[in-house]
């Protein structure tokens, strides 16, 4: 597609390695040119989802609600937080919360507490990658205002400027029992038909991407890349 | 350690000797003769491990100050090697032939500071930050607050206080000033 700048943009100082265009030879010995960034990637844009049925679609929030697979994947203090809550002691299986070890099986991840620039373009690559619909639960006052980091150089101030947020978490850090209620908050959420992030991301997708390129000076991926 | 000190004083024109604790001490060394000063300490007199490598801003003298740590395991002491130099040109003569991780310090203060280390193995290569284009942020007359509130939307309502004057007022609202 014409809308991807990168890859129009061959003197692009900041383009990864893995991602510069390269010739390769085949296993039969054939050599072919590839393009990381048009071959390997779908750069199409996301796309509202709108459901015909609103029973069925009910039916699945109430399914969605009572299996929250959360992605492992911390981006500060608050990742610390996380493994407790799997533990007896405050056990969230009891809510049908897990991890898992991949964006492509999780519905939820959790921004932990501060989210520095570097950490930022990791998280919307992997925010992209999840399947929808998609939840993002935020921790802490660094989600929130930037807490004490709100005159740092390289930590963001608000996360829902870059993605959006279904439910956040105040505290510094918030304990495990918050967070539960947070998961709890966004069940109800889900259940009530208003966790629609990922429909709101394809709606105003030109914002964030250019808030998020604002700040991601290096942007050396994919526009869009699931 | 004494005697440490009287050898080394004289050879190297070190010009303060501070005795921070029993195991610690401070000296201050010209620039040009600090890297034959740590080797001095390597090799002879066994302080073989590097600790680390740090820098201070000095901005109302126009100095950097580079301060390297190093150990002897076998006496357990530490030293630190002060010295000072020019913020305009900001160039240090570079260690890693001495320890390999010593260029990863000198990438970082590259990188926050400034501070160039010619020779040094892939200072010039973005170590931290991603795509950095303003002044080195740890520099001083780097306005880190400025550049928040320019770059990441700042949320409005936010308040602060003077954490001493808040919990002052909060626990002895009686009294006065």
């Amino acid at each position: 597609m014409s809308d991807n700048n990168n890859s129009n943009n061959k003197e692009d100082k900041f383009l990864a390695k893995e991602n510069e265009k390269r010739t390769v030879t085949g296993p039969d010995g054939v050599k072919f040119e590839i393009d990381p960034l048009n071959d390997y990637f779908c750069d199409q844009k996301p796309e509202v989802r709108d459901p015909k049925n609103k029973v069925v679609e009910k039916f699945l929030n109430w399914a969605r609600a009572e299996s929250l697979w959360v992605l492992g994947f911390g981006t500060g203090c608050g990742s610390i937080e996380i493994p407790p809550l799997m533990t007896p002691r405050f056990d969230a299986f009891r809510f049908g919360v897990q991890m898992r070890p991949t964006p492509r099986q999780s519905s939820v991840i959790i921004i932990s507490g501060y989210l520095a620039v570097k950490t930022l373009k990791r998280v919307i690559r992997t925010y992209e990658q999840m399947q929808s619909p998609r939840y993002v639960l935020a921790l802490g006052s660094c989600t929130i205002n930037g807490g004490m980091y709100y005159d740092s150089y390289n930590t963001i101030n608000r996360v829902d400027y870059y993605i959006p947020v279904d439910v956040y978490v105040a505290g510094c850090m918030p304990r495990p029992e918050a967070l539960l209620a947070g998961f709890n908050k966004l069940k109800e959420r889900i259940k009530a038909g208003r966790a629609e992030g990922a429909n709101e991301y394809a709606e105003k997708f030109d914002w964030y991407k250019a808030n998020q390129k604002k700040i991601i000076k290096d942007w050396n991926m994919p526009d869009y890349n699931w | 350690m004494d005697n440490i000190f009287d050898d080394i004083q004289k050879r190297f024109e070190i010009t303060d000797i501070v005795k921070q604790d029993k195991n610690l001490n401070f000296l201050t060394c010209k620039k040009e003769l600090t890297v034959s000063l740590i080797t001095h300490l390597k090799n002879i007199e066994g302080f073989s491990h590097f600790v680390l490598l740090t820098a201070v801003d000095w901005i109302e003298d126009e100095k950097f100050q580079l301060t390297y740590i190093l150990n002897n395991p076998d006496k357990r002491i530490d030293i630190g090697i002060r010295t000072y130099i020019d913020r305009g040109t900001a160039t240090m003569d570079t260690a890693h032939h001495l320890w390999e991780h010593v260029a990863t310090y000198q990438r970082e203060l590259k990188e926050m500071f400034g501070i160039d280390f010619p020779g040094s193995p892939r200072v010039d290569e973005q170590f931290i930050l991603e795509g950095w284009d303003d002044i080195p942020p740890y520099r001083r007359d780097f306005d880190t607050l400025k550049y928040a509130e320019e770059t990441f939307f700042p949320r409005e309502g936010r308040k602060s206080n003077d954490p001493a004057e808040y919990m002052k007022k909060k626990l002895y609202p009686d009294e006065e000033k």
